[in-house]
């Protein structure tokens, strides 16, 4: 009985750091090949230690040469007001569906959820078209809008917590003549504070992250975003993997901060989003 | 001067009666996010089903042809044949949700430095997509990551053409899949065991389970609806894959999915007609999929 014992508790960690090796490595490889020169790259095994920790050469190529510096300043706004502007759609809308019924909410309501189940990918041949007629293509608000337009789930989260956010806290606040506005301001919005660190997570990780929609709509160099121009490096950086990891690190390197830093809040905000 | 504040103050919302006030928040609380919703989510669906009846090319002029792009498609099988594609991406979910739910399971109980395993396990998913893709052309290169570990422990003679080989290069690409979104499945499988009463499983040692049994009897059927729902999720990923093999291959080799295929032909071979069709052909898997599933879990659930 003992030595079963021992042997599970073997084999459950066996297969922890075995799972964690198989996540740490591809990024390991990358941070080591971020230091070494192009002879050492060459000349090196993939998770041979780098000669020198402080080569930066690598990485001030990549931002320099790279255009990154571009985008992260077009990453940082096209963030700021997709999050900004979906918080405010979202609880907007949620607040109306929520607190009033009238003719056609229902819809309105079934609108917004079927949405969330046409994959935004498949439809991309005709948005196209849309932002290109709106001429929109090529500009920094083709991302924006779409992404204020078509990722809706903010909508399903907010409306799920107005639930625990009681009516009788309007109803209260009428008495004291509150206006609508300022029940939905002074009283729902900050009530609203745990699902809007949720909805700011998935958003800000779903845009940092999105690729296709800045590399079909805004092709233009000066529009990049820290997705598009890693993805540029493929080809002027050819062989120089060396630069290539750099770029790679660069680009990550602020999602590990902000993991560092929001990691209670990111594990709830992922696992309240999905849970609907 | 004060006449006038007062005509001001009148004019205040606070002062239109609560029906009134209940209408235009209506109106204009919804009149933005429901033209962008309609913009740009539910016209392209709808320019979509048009478009792939005609032939159009982006600017010339769009002529009716029926079911032409259908025809071609289903008839000719290089348009069709990249589902097979699909296939490995379709598998490979239900490795992910496998993996994730084993490590959601033992991390649910006493591990040392749990913490560490947590975040490491979950810290890919947060990833940016092009420096995964990038990540892991390093790390399939020959004498790249990969090699590299395989010679470590002593297995070099299976270092392969990871991604030259046409046989191999879509089990890579799936795998580097499962690398990216194994740790979301994980971390909603964690919070969902987390809420498990904790007396759940103290009264079921007391009548002799051990941890099998617990997982069997207690945590299966408890998130039983979590999974599902992330079964859903995975599936209809996995048939519109895109961003990894189009990042690191661009679809060469074998390895393009009918999203690359249909981005392909609309944008750079501007058969927007054909290429509308195939989105649509793909649409109507993707709902009838989640349909099913849906259907499937919301039956087990009453």
């Amino acid at each position: 009985m003992e030595s079963k014992h021992v042997l599970g508790k073997v084999f459950k960690y066996f297969t922890l750091i075995l799972g964690a090796a198989f996540s740490i490595i591809p990024i390991l490889a990358i941070f080591f090949a971020s230091f070494k020169t192009g002879n050492e790259y060459g000349s090196t095994g993939a998770l041979a230690l780098p000669e020198n920790w402080m080569n930066f050469e690598n990485y001030t190529r990549a931002f320099s040469e790279g255009n990154m510096l571009v985008g992260f300043k077009n990453t940082v706004i096209i963030l700021v007001i997709s999050v900004i502007g979906t918080t405010l759609i979202g609880s907007m809308v949620a607040f109306v569906l929520h607190r009033f019924t009238f003719k056609g909410s229902k819809y309105i309501l079934g609108a917004f959820l079927l949405a969330t189940l046409i994959p935004a990918v498949t439809t991309q041949v005709a948005t196209f078209q849309i932002v290109h007629r709106l001429g929109l293509f090529n500009t920094i608000f083709a991302a924006i809008v779409l992404y204020l337009g078509t990722d809706i789930i903010a909508v399903y989260i907010f409306l799920q917590f107005m639930d625990s956010i009681s009516i009788s806290l309007d109803e209260s606040a009428m008495l004291d003549g509150a206006s609508y506005l300022t029940i939905y301001r002074k009283i729902v919005l900050p009530l609203l504070k745990p699902a809007i660190v949720t909805v700011f997570i998935i958003k800000g990780v779903n845009v940092y992250n999105d690729f296709y929609t800045p590399f079909l709509y805004m092709p233009k160099t000066d529009l990049q975003v820290i997705s598009t121009a890693l993805f540029k490096f493929q080809g002027p950086f050819g062989a120089e993997w060396q630069v290539i990891t750099a770029g790679v690190m660069i680009a990550i390197i602020p999602t590990m901060i902000a993991f560092i830093f929001l990691q209670k809040y990111i594990y709830n905000g992922l696992t309240n989003g999905s849970v609907k | 001067m004060s006449k006038f504040k007062q005509i001001i103050s009148k004019l205040r919302f606070s002062n239109i009666s609560y029906k009134a006030q209940r209408n235009i928040i209506i109106v204009s609380f919804l009149a933005i996010p429901m033209t962008l919703l309609g913009t740009f989510a539910f016209l392209p669906v709808i320019n979509m089903f048009w478009y792939s009846f005609t032939d159009w090319n982006g600017y010339s002029e769009m002529n009716f042809i029926g079911f032409e792009n259908y025809k071609t498609i289903f008839s000719n099988p290089e348009y069709f044949a990249v589902f097979r594609v699909s296939l490995y991406y379709f598998f490979a979910t239900f490795v992910q949700l496998g993996i994730a739910l084993y490590f959601a399971t033992i991390l649910s109980f006493e591990v040392k430095f749990k913490n560490f395993f947590k975040g490491v396990l979950f810290f890919p998913y947060l990833l940016n997509g092009v420096a995964i893709g990038l990540m892991f052309l390093l790390f399939f290169r020959a004498d790249g990551t990969l090699d590299t570990v395989l010679q470590a422990i002593g297995l070099g003679q299976f270092a392969q053409k990871w991604l030259g080989n046409p046989d191999l290069i879509n089990y890579s690409l799936a795998g580097v899949s499962v690398w990216r979104y194994m740790g979301f499945n994980f971390i909603i499988f964690l919070g969902a065991i987390s809420s498990i009463p904790n007396e759940i499983y103290e009264a079921s040692e007391m009548d002799g389970a051990n941890r099998w049994h617990q997982f069997r009897y207690i945590i299966l059927p408890s998130i039983k609806i979590i999974i599902s729902l992330n079964l859903i999720l995975a599936v209809s990923g996995s048939l519109s894959a895109f961003e990894i093999p189009f990042i690191m291959t661009g679809g060469a080799n074998g390895s393009a999915t009918f999203v690359i295929q249909t981005v392909n032909t609309a944008f750079k071979y501007g058969k927007i007609g054909l290429g509308s069709a195939m989105a649509v052909i793909l649409l109507f898997i993707v709902v009838i999929v989640t349909g099913i599933q849906r259907k499937f879990f919301s039956e087990g659930d009453e």
